[in-house]
């Protein structure tokens, strides 16, 4: 999808509108709610976060979302010098991207759970090729630990599933719920 | 100065092909970085890689190569008193390469009364400090490479020389996690070669009743693989012998190769 929009020309345009129609009345839906537990400690940052669909290879088929600082620190440095905390999404996928990535990455979240719907078709979940995927989420925190908690899954979806996998530190319960 | 005499007196005493380029290194503050920023370095020659007990090493001959090809020139340059320490500012996307290069020839001989002689430096000096009567005399060439890798961002592709003995690793040196074989192939003078002998510590061993050395050897393509189980900075030095000098007053070339290298957790 992605490839073939911004090749549009005006008279496409209706096609185009009734095609994304039909395609979402079946598209998949991945929704992902994501716990960030309370932590106590003197000095709490809220942490880095990314999301991704991850093959089973490990390498990243899609980015979902990546929540981290993009202002600057004190120092007057750039807040994406944490990135690479997130290490294991930092050499799969994010040092290979231009940053900030268009509704991908946003402003680091609160404790709590946080609820993300991803539609099929429509950026940043665009086409999954069917196969068994994992939703990776990682997490890292200034002056804290780092963890990544896996939910496996089978795309495309036959039947409405829940999956969870519960992180250990930095990460409290991750639920995908899968809709056909 | 002393630290040089006593890993000669090794050389000469035993067949430690390692010995004139054991613990001697270079180690960045970090390896893989997202955002352009300093890194610092320190620099020593010292018992075991990484413990800073010994003496500082001179980096008059260090050279700092953006990715772009241009040089960085380190800045805040100390030389202490057990180590040598510079910060380098990495502005650039992509990998930076830091290299020490160093060659000379060493010799030994007997004098008059039999008493043995060591002797390291240029090819002048050498004419100069060894007398035309020496017995015994054993004259080699040494060629040595150190260099560490820092990234910003997206690793980019490395090139060697083709000259004295390199490295080309399968995975990139700012790519290494735990766990995952990497397939190391050293070239001497461009080629890859049997028989390289290469030795890994990882640091940190103050605290560990054993180096934990690894050896390896390479195979007729010039390969081998390791495995490195943990996480940590880790010395790599290759060693290699041959006759191919560029000065016949030496017979035998030493060629050696010193690399650092961060292995990350998954």
């Amino acid at each position: 999808m992605r490839k073939w929009v911004p090749a549009l020309s005006p008279g496409w345009v209706p096609a185009l509108v009734a095609g994304v129609f039909t395609y979402q009345a079946n598209a998949g839906e991945i929704s992902v709610k994501v716990t960030l537990p309370q932590i106590n400690t003197s000095e709490y940052h809220r942490p880095y976060v990314a999301i991704w669909v991850e093959k089973p290879d490990q390498s990243v088929q899609q980015n979902l979302s990546v929540w981290y600082s993009q202002k600057k620190t004190d120092k007057g440095e750039q807040s994406d010098k944490w990135l690479k905390d997130l290490r294991q999404w930092w050499r799969k996928s994010g040092r290979d991207q231009s940053l900030p990535m268009d509704g991908v990455t946003g402003a680091t979240r609160a404790v709590g759970e946080h609820a993300l719907t991803f539609v099929e078709g429509k950026e940043p979940l665009a086409s999954l090729p069917a196969g068994q995927y994992n939703i990776a989420v990682e997490s890292a925190r200034e002056k804290g630990g780092r963890e990544i908690v896996r939910v496996p899954f089978t795309w495309p979806v036959k039947k409405a599933e829940t999956a969870k996998a519960t992180g250990q530190s930095e990460l409290g319960d991750i639920v995908v719920n899968l809709k056909p | 100065m002393k630290h040089i005499v006593t890993l000669l007196s090794l050389v000469l005493g035993a067949s430690v092909s390692a010995a004139h380029a054991h613990g001697v290194w270079i180690a960045p503050s970090s390896t893989v970085l997202s955002a352009p920023q300093f890194v610092t370095f320190d620099a020593a020659s010292s018992s075991v890689p990484f413990m800073i007990d010994h003496r500082p090493l001179v980096i008059d001959a260090l050279s700092i190569i953006a990715p772009d090809g241009s040089k960085v020139t380190p800045v805040n340059v100390m030389k202490g008193e057990l180590r040598t320490v510079f910060d380098a500012k990495l502005e650039q996307q992509g990998t930076y390469r830091l290299e020490l290069l160093r060659s000379g020839f060493r010799a030994s001989w007997k004098d008059a009364e039999n008493k043995p002689k060591r002797f390291m430096g240029t090819a002048e000096a050498l004419a100069k400090e060894v007398p035309t009567d020496a017995k015994d005399l054993q004259v080699t060439e040494t060629d040595s490479r150190m260099e560490n890798y820092v990234t910003v961002g997206k690793p980019s592709a490395l090139k060697t020389t083709g000259k004295g003995l390199e490295l080309v690793a399968a995975t990139h040196p700012n790519d290494l996690v735990t766990g995952e074989p990497v397939e190391l192939t050293f070239l001497v003078d461009g080629k890859p070669t049997e028989g390289v002998e290469v030795a890994i510590i990882r640091s940190q061993s103050r605290y560990r009743n054993s180096t934990d050395e690894k050896t390896y050897k390479t195979d007729r393509n010039g390969k081998l693989k390791v495995t490195l189980p943990d996480a940590g900075m880790y010395w790599l030095d290759a060693d290699f012998k041959d006759n191919k000098v560029t000065n016949k007053v030496a017979k035998e070339r030493s060629l050696a190769y010193v690399i650092t290298l961060e292995v990350l957790p998954q």
